[in-house]
């Protein structure tokens, strides 16, 4: 199963990109395990100034967007 | 290169030429519209109120929002050459005056969202960017941005545009250097100074399409949020152009009522998201006699000191200097508002 972390202090897209996460999920077909980072000390432990950002199993994707479902399955895989 | 990549530039060209060409005639198609509509309906007449704004509204909407899409979709490739991080590695351990003057213009162009302001001010400082420096960004940053621009520009012409930037730089630049001189890093929470942010993020290496690609992103993005803003904003300002008397403004925003620069500055505060909006009404209140410092001061007061951001920033500043850092950008706001009150 895939841990993956969206970072944010909670802002409307964090929200968003949780949502698209879930859903590329579901139509891959696979588990994952969404969790929402919220705390500042955490999300600059990662290295991330920009927000929202995806962090697929320890590993950070990108920062400071919002990617839909389809072109988030690349980062499942 | 392959054929899609070349077949892809040819469309971009073409779709430039276009709008380069319809643009350059903007006018003259106005002018037929405006001809048109007069024929079709006679409450439409030289002169009148009605024509008078409606006038304003129909040479003023296509031009911005055309001015628009362009410039959004150009700065947003631009903006892939400038990540937070990378501006971050430029201004770390600069010297006070440079390093704020670097802070200003990076500003511009690094991709700046206000609800990333706390980690991306995290950032900063653990990796040895000076405080004064850190404000220097966050000032410039939302302040000069290309939709601001844009209407400047497209409803003022290039001067007003190019006073604005200047100006906006010089109050980044000054209150961030004030700032950092008068030593304020005990009014950082202190949580911040604990954090050591990984400053080991790899720096994506893009192709020109996707560059191309976030430009059209940006558009989507920038232009869906703000064009209803926009529209609202010119047929208010249209209605203000045909309705409002002449010198209605002069008594309480012009020259003259040395109390009208911090009013406009109190009120712009509340004011923030909308400054899309507010443009094209200044434009309209500045006919009416409102004087260019005082509405310099207003849009910079709507665009940079924002409530919400005040909010935010509340988390990693302590009181005393969310009030001294506000305070201080709102006293170089109205300082740029007095300078051109008094030398036009």
């Amino acid at each position: 199963m895939k841990q993956i972390q969206v970072l944010g202090g909670g802002c409307s897209k964090c929200i968003i990109l949780a949502e698209e996460v879930k859903k590329a999920a579901d139509e891959m077909g696979i588990e994952i395990h969404v969790e929402k980072v919220t705390d500042y000390p955490t999300i600059l432990g990662f290295g991330v100034m920009t927000t929202p950002a995806l962090v697929v199993d320890g590993k950070v994707m990108f920062s400071g967007k919002v990617l839909k479902a389809d072109a988030l399955k690349e980062y499942l895989k | 290169m392959n054929g899609k990549i070349s077949m892809k530039w040819a469309l971009g060209l073409f779709a430039f030429a276009a709008w380069a060409v319809l643009y350059w005639h903007l006018e003259a198609i106005s002018n037929l519209a405006v001809q048109g509509l007069t024929h079709l309906f006679t409450f439409l007449q030289p002169g009148n109120r009605a024509f008078e704004s409606f006038v304003f509204f129909l040479y003023d909407t296509p031009k911005v929002m055309m001015l628009l899409v362009t410039v959004v979709f150009g700065v947003g490739i631009v903006r892939t050459f400038f990540s937070p991080e990378r501006t971050r590695k430029l201004l770390a351990g600069r010297g006070a005056f440079t390093g704020n003057a670097l802070a200003a213009l990076l500003g511009t162009v690094t991709p700046f969202c206000s609800c990333s302001a706390v980690p991306l001010f995290i950032g900063f400082l653990s990796a040895g960017v000076p405080l004064g420096a850190t404000f220097s960004f966050l000032v410039s940053a939302p302040m000069v941005n290309e939709v601001a621009l844009v209407l400047l520009f497209g409803m003022f012409g290039w001067k007003v545009a190019a006073l604005y930037m200047g100006t906006g730089l010089a109050v980044a630049m000054i209150a961030g250097y004030v700032l950092g001189r008068v030593k304020l890093d005990h009014l950082v929470e202190d949580w911040v100074w604990a954090i050591r942010s990984s400053t080991q993020t790899a720096d994506a290496k893009l192709t020109w399409s996707e560059r191309a690609g976030a430009g059209r992103d940006a558009v989507r993005e920038v232009v869906g949020k703000v064009w209803m803003w926009v529209l609202l904003g010119i047929a208010v300002g249209a209605g203000i152009h045909g309705y409002v008397p002449q010198d209605f403004f002069v008594k309480i925003l012009g020259a003259g009522a040395w109390w009208s620069v911090p009013l406009a500055v109190l009120l712009g505060v509340p004011m923030y998201s909308n400054a899309a909006g507010i443009v094209p009404i200044i434009s309209a209140l500045l006919e009416k006699g409102a004087a260019l410092g005082t509405s310099l001061s207003f849009m910079m007061a709507v665009i940079a000191l924002s409530l919400p951001e005040a909010i935010l920033l509340r988390k990693v500043l302590k009181p005393k200097l969310l009030v001294i850092f506000f305070g201080t950008v709102a006293c170089g706001i109205m300082l740029v508002g007095y300078l051109f009150n008094f030398l036009l």
